[in-house]
C-alpha cells in the first residue's frame, strides 16, 4: 500500500508542476504531462517498469473521451458525417498503410511485417489530438470536425486489424519466442465469443450493440431519474461511472473496441436531459486518467534504445510525420477542407498514436513482429507523439493569425451559432425567458436541478438537462465558456448569489442576468456583480398598480406615465439606498441612515406624483407642458 | 470647430437599406454625435434632460430618417414634442438652440419628378418639411436643404448607394469643419447638388 502511495504521489507530483507550466509557457496540457513522464522516467529513474501497467489502466482515459465525444454529437449530427467519416477517414487508413507498407518494403523488410508497421502507423492519436482541441476550443472547427471523423474511423479500424495481424504471423519467429505468447495468452481467455462457430459470434456482437443503443434510449431514463431524485450527487457519478465501464466490459467480452462502445452509447445519450450532469462527472475521470496516460508515454521512452538508434529513430519519426502530413493534405485538398482549416487537419493527424502502441504489443505477442523492431517501433510512435504538440502550437502561433483577419466577418456568425444563453432554473420565470429566446432563434441551453420538471418540459419540446447549475463542472460542460449570457432564475437566494460570484470571477466577460427575491437580494446580486438584475414581482406589481388607477378613473396614457416616473424615481434612488446597505450591512434598526433614506424615497415619490404645473423638473409633469396661457402675443413680439 | 449631433430614426433598422449605411458612415468621427433614437429610447420615454444637454453641447443638428408619409418616424415628432420646451427652445429665455444649424438627411420611396407639382406627390421635398423648417425657424436655428436620396427602394439594385453614402462623408465632414455656409441658395430644394459641384460645398 504504501509503495502505492509513493507512486501516485510521485506522478501527480510531476503532473501538478509540469502541466501548469507548460501551459503557462503556451505549450498545452499535453507536452506538459509528456514531459512530467520524461522527468520521473527515462531522466530521473523515478518510477520504472510499471508503467507499461499504468499505461493500460490510463488507457481507459481514451475510452472515456469517446464517451463524452459522443455525447456532444447527437445521432443526426453523426449521420451528416458518414461520407466524411468513410471517404476522408478510409482513404487515410487506405492510403498511409499503403504507402508505409511500400516504403518497409523497399527497406527489405518481408511483406508480413511490412503490412504490420503499415497497419501500426497508420493511426494517429486520438489521445493527444482531441484533448489538444478541446483545449484549445478547435473541436467546433470544420478542420477539428473532419481531423474527427478520422479519428473515429482509426478507432473502428483497429478491429478489423487486429483480427487480421494474426494472419501475418512469422513462422521463424514462432519457435523463438513460444515462451512470451504464453504470457499473453490467458489476456484473450475471457471472452464471450472465443470458440464459438463464427456466425453465432457475429450474432452475439449484433446483439450486443443492439442491447447498448436500446438500452441508452429505453432503461438509462428511468435508471437516472431514479439515481437523481435521490438528490445524492455522489450516487449519480457512480450510476455515470458504472454505465461507462459496463459498456467499456460488455465490448471487451465479445472482441469490440471499448472505445466505440462508449463512444455509441455517448451519441445515444447526446439527446438525454441527463447529458450535462453525466459529462460533468466523467470529465474529471477522464483528464486524469489522460493526464496519466500521457506521462507513461513520456516515462515508456527508453533513452538507452533512444540514443543507439538516435539517427534512424528520429530519421524514421521526421519522415513518417512528412509522409502522414503528404497524405492528410491531398485528402484535405480532395476533400475541400479549406484555409487554415487545412492547416489544422494536416497537421494534428500527422503523429502515430496510442493505438499504434497497443498493435505493436499484440503484433510481437502474435510473432509477427521482432523483438528489436518492437523497441524501435514503440520509439518512433512516442517521438512522433511528443513531436505533435509542437506542430499544434505552430498552427497556433503563425497559420491561424495568417488565417484570422481574412475571415474575421465570417467568424463572427460562427460565434454566435455557438455562444448560446444559458438558463438556470426553469420554472415560470425561467420558462418565459427561455421561450421567448428560442422563438427568435437564440440557442439556449436549460438547466434545472428537478428531474420532474426536465421531464415536462421535453414533454413540451423544450430543450433542457437535469442538472444543479450552481456546480461549476455543470455550468463547464454547459458551456459556459462559449456562453454570452447566463440568466440565473433559481429559488435558492444563496446559491444565486454564488453562481454570481463564481462566474464573475472565473469568466468576466459572460453577462449575468438575474431575478432577485426582494430588495436585500437585489443588493446582494449587485455585490456580487451581477450585470442585470429584477426583483421577480416588481414589474407584474407595477403593472397591476396601473391597472388599480385606470380603475380608479385615471386616464391610461397618464397611468403609463406615472409607473414609468414612479419606476425613475425608484432608479434614482437605488445607488443611494444601496451604498447605504451596504455600509450597514442587514442589521437595520430604527434610527440608521438606510431607513432614513427609504423614507425619504418614498416622500419624493408622492412629490413627484403630485400635480406641480409650474416646476419644469417635477418629473411627473415634464413632457407635453402646454406653453402658458397668453404665450403666443409674446412670440409675436 | 462645430460638433454635429445626429439624431438617427429608424425604426425596423434589420429591415434598412439605405439608412443603416448612412448611420455607420456617421460613426467614427470626432465632433460627430449620433443618437439611434429607437435604440436609447425603445418604450419612447425619451430624458428630456439629457437630450437637452446634448443639444446644448453641439452646434449642428441633424435629423435622420426614412420619410414616412411625408414627415419623420414618430419618434422624431416625440422627440420634438418633448424636448424643445417652452422656456429651453423657445419663449421668453428660450435661446438655446439660437445660431445653430439645422437639416435633415432623408431617403424617400418616391422617385424625385414624384415630389413635384405635376408628380403625383404634388410637393416639392422642400414643401412637405415646411414644419420642420418653421420649427428651425422658430427656435433660431439655420435651416440647410434637406440632404435627399430619391427612389431609395432600389437605390441599392440600381448602384447608386455607394455614391450617396460618400457625399454624405463629404457633407459631415464639411459640416464639422463649418464649411457649409449660407452661401447655398435658399431656395434650393435639397443639398445634394451642390456637395458635388463645389468640392466643399
Amino acid at each position: 500500500m504504501t509503495s502505492v502511495f509513493i507512486q501516485a504521489f510521485i506522478y501527480l507530483c510531476a503532473a501538478v508542476v509540469m502541466v501548469p507550466l507548460a501551459k503557462r509557457l503556451g505549450l498545452g496540457s499535453v507536452l506538459g504531462y509528456l514531459i512530467a513522464g520524461v522527468i520521473i522516467g527515462p531522466i530521473t529513474g523515478l518510477v520504472g517498469q510499471e508503467t507499461t501497467t499504468i499505461q493500460h489502466f490510463a488507457e481507459f482515459g481514451v475510452v472515456m473521451m469517446l464517451f463524452l465525444v459522443g455525447l456532444e454529437l447527437e445521432p443526426a449530427t453523426l449521420w451528416k458525417m458518414r461520407s466524411r467519416l468513410l471517404g476522408l477517414g478510409g482513404l487515410q487508413v487506405l492510403l498511409t498503410a499503403l504507402a508505409i507498407f511500400g516504403i518497409a518494403l523497399a527497406l527489405g523488410q518481408p511483406w508480413r511485417i511490412a503490412l504490420a508497421i503499415g497497419l501500426i502507423f497508420s493511426l494517429s492519436s486520438t489521445a493527444i489530438v482531441l484533448q489538444t482541441f478541446n483545449e484549445k476550443g478547435l473541436s467546433k472547427t470544420e478542420g477539428g470536425r473532419s481531423a474527427f471523423s478520422v479519428l473515429l474511423l482509426q478507432d473502428i479500424a483497429v478491429i478489423p486489424m487486429l483480427a487480421l495481424i494474426p494472419l501475418l504471423a512469422m513462422p521463424e519467429l514462432l519457435s523463438t519466442t513460444t515462451d512470451s505468447s504464453h504470457g499473453e495468452g490467458h489476456h484473450e481467455s475471457l471472452s464471450l465469443v472465443a470458440g464459438l462457430p463464427s456466425w453465432l459470434a457475429a450474432v452475439i456482437v449484433m446483439a450486443s450493440i443492439t442491447g447498448v443503443v436500446l438500452a441508452g434510449k429505453f432503461l438509462s431514463r428511468p435508471l437516472f431519474r431514479f439515481v437523481a431524485e435521490s438528490g445524492l450527487r455522489e450516487a449519480f457519478t457512480a450510476a455515470s461511472l458504472m454505465l461507462v465501464i459496463g459498456i467499456a466490459a460488455l465490448m471487451s467480452l465479445v472482441g469490440l473496441s471499448p472505445a466505440l462502445g462508449t463512444f455509441l452509447a455517448g451519441v445515444v445519450l447526446a439527446n438525454s436531459e441527463f447529458r450535462h450532469e453525466l459529462e460533468a462527472d466523467i470529465e474529471p475521470f477522464k483528464g486524469l486518467l489522460l493526464g496519466l496516460f500521457f506521462i507513461t508515454v513520456g516515462a515508456g521512452i527508453n533513452f538507452e534504445v533512444f540514443s543507439e538508434n538516435f539517427a534512424v529513430i528520429v530519421a524514421l519519426a521526421l519522415g513518417l510525420m512528412l509522409l502522414k502530413a503528404l497524405i492528410l493534405l491531398g485528402l484535405a485538398m480532395m476533400f475541400r477542407v479549406q484555409a487554415s482549416d487545412r492547416w489544422l487537419f494536416f497537421l494534428s493527424l500527422a503523429q502515430a498514436g496510442e493505438f499504434g502502441f497497443v498493435l505493436i504489443t499484440y503484433s510481437a505477442s502474435q510473432h509477427v513482429l521482432p523483438q528489436e523492431l518492437v523497441q524501435l517501433l514503440s520509439m518512433v510512435v512516442a517521438l512522433s507523439m511528443f513531436l505533435t504538440p509542437a506542430l499544434f502550437i505552430f498552427y497556433e502561433k503563425v497559420i491561424q493569425p495568417r488565417y484570422r483577419q481574412q475571415t474575421s466577418n465570417k467568424e463572427t456568425d460562427h460565434v454566435d451559432e455557438q455562444a448560446p444563453v444559458i438558463i438556470a432554473g426553469i420554472g415560470r420565470f425561467g420558462q418565459v425567458v427561455n421561450r421567448l429566446l428560442i422563438a427568435n432563434h437564440i440557442p439556449t441551453v436549460v438547466l434545472d436541478y428537478k428531474a420532474q420538471q426536465i421531464d415536462r418540459l421535453r414533454g413540451i419540446n423544450i430543450k433542457s438537462y437535469y442538472g444543479d447549475a450552481s456546480r461549476s463542472e455543470l455550468l463547464h460542460t454547459a458551456g459556459i465558456e462559449h456562453a454570452r449570457l447566463l440568466v440565473i432564475a433559481i429559488d435558492d437566494k444563496a446559491k444565486a448569489v454564488d453562481m454570481v460570484k463564481h462566474v464573475k470571477h472565473h469568466y468576466p466577460h459572460i453577462q449575468v442576468l438575474v431575478r432577485a427575491y426582494d430588495r436585500g437580494h437585489h443588493y446582494e446580486l449587485n455585490d456580487a456583480g451581477a450585470d442585470y438584475v429584477i426583483s421577480e414581482v416588481y414589474n407584474s406589481a407595477l403593472q397591476l398598480a396601473g391597472e388599480a388607477l385606470q380603475r380608479s378613473g385615471i386616464h391610461p396614457f397618464r397611468a403609463e406615465q406615472l409607473k414609468q416616473h414612479y419606476s425613475r424615481t425608484e432608479h434614482e434612488f437605488f445607488d443611494s439606498l444601496f451604498n447605504s446597505w451596504r455600509n450597514e450591512g442587514e442589521h437595520i434598526g430604527f434610527d440608521d441612515h438606510y431607513r432614513k433614506l427609504f423614507i425619504n424615497f418614498q416622500e419624493k415619490l408622492t412629490e413627484v406624483m403630485q400635480h406641480a404645473p409650474d416646476d419644469r423638473h417635477s418629473g411627473a409633469e415634464r413632457g407635453w407642458t402646454p406653453p402658458p396661457k397668453g404665450y403666443s402675443d409674446k412670440l409675436d413680439t | 470647430m462645430p460638433r454635429v449631433l445626429i439624431l438617427f430614426a429608424h425604426p425596423s433598422l434589420h429591415r434598412s437599406e439605405v439608412n443603416r449605411h448612412l448611420l455607420e458612415a456617421s460613426k467614427g468621427h470626432e465632433q460627430v454625435t449620433v443618437v439611434d433614437l429607437y435604440s436609447e429610447y425603445p418604450t419612447f420615454l425619451i430624458d428630456i434632460e439629457r437630450e437637452q444637454q446634448r443639444l446644448r453641447d453641439h452646434d449642428v443638428v441633424v435629423f435622420m430618417f426614412p420619410l414616412y408619409w411625408y414627415s419623420t418616424p414618430s419618434i422624431l415628432k416625440e422627440w420634438q414634442d418633448l424636448v424643445l420646451e417652452y422656456g429651453f427652445a423657445y419663449g421668453p429665455g428660450g435661446t438655446a438652440l439660437h445660431g445653430k444649424q439645422f437639416m435633415c438627411a432623408l431617403s424617400a420611396g418616391g422617385a424625385e419628378k414624384a415630389y413635384h407639382a405635376d408628380g403625383y406627390n404634388h410637393f416639392t421635398i422642400r414643401e412637405l418639411l415646411q414644419p420642420l423648417e418653421q420649427t428651425a425657424s422658430l427656435t433660431g436655428m439655420r435651416y440647410l436643404p434637406p440632404f435627399a436620396l430619391f427612389g431609395a427602394r432600389t437605390a441599392t439594385e440600381e448602384g447608386r448607394l455607394n455614391d450617396h453614402i460618400a457625399q454624405w462623408q463629404q457633407l459631415l465632414t464639411a459640416l464639422t469643419q463649418g464649411e457649409v455656409t449660407n452661401s447655398i441658395p435658399t431656395d434650393a430644394l435639397t443639398i445634394n447638388p451642390f456637395i458635388t459641384e463645389h468640392k466643399a460645398v
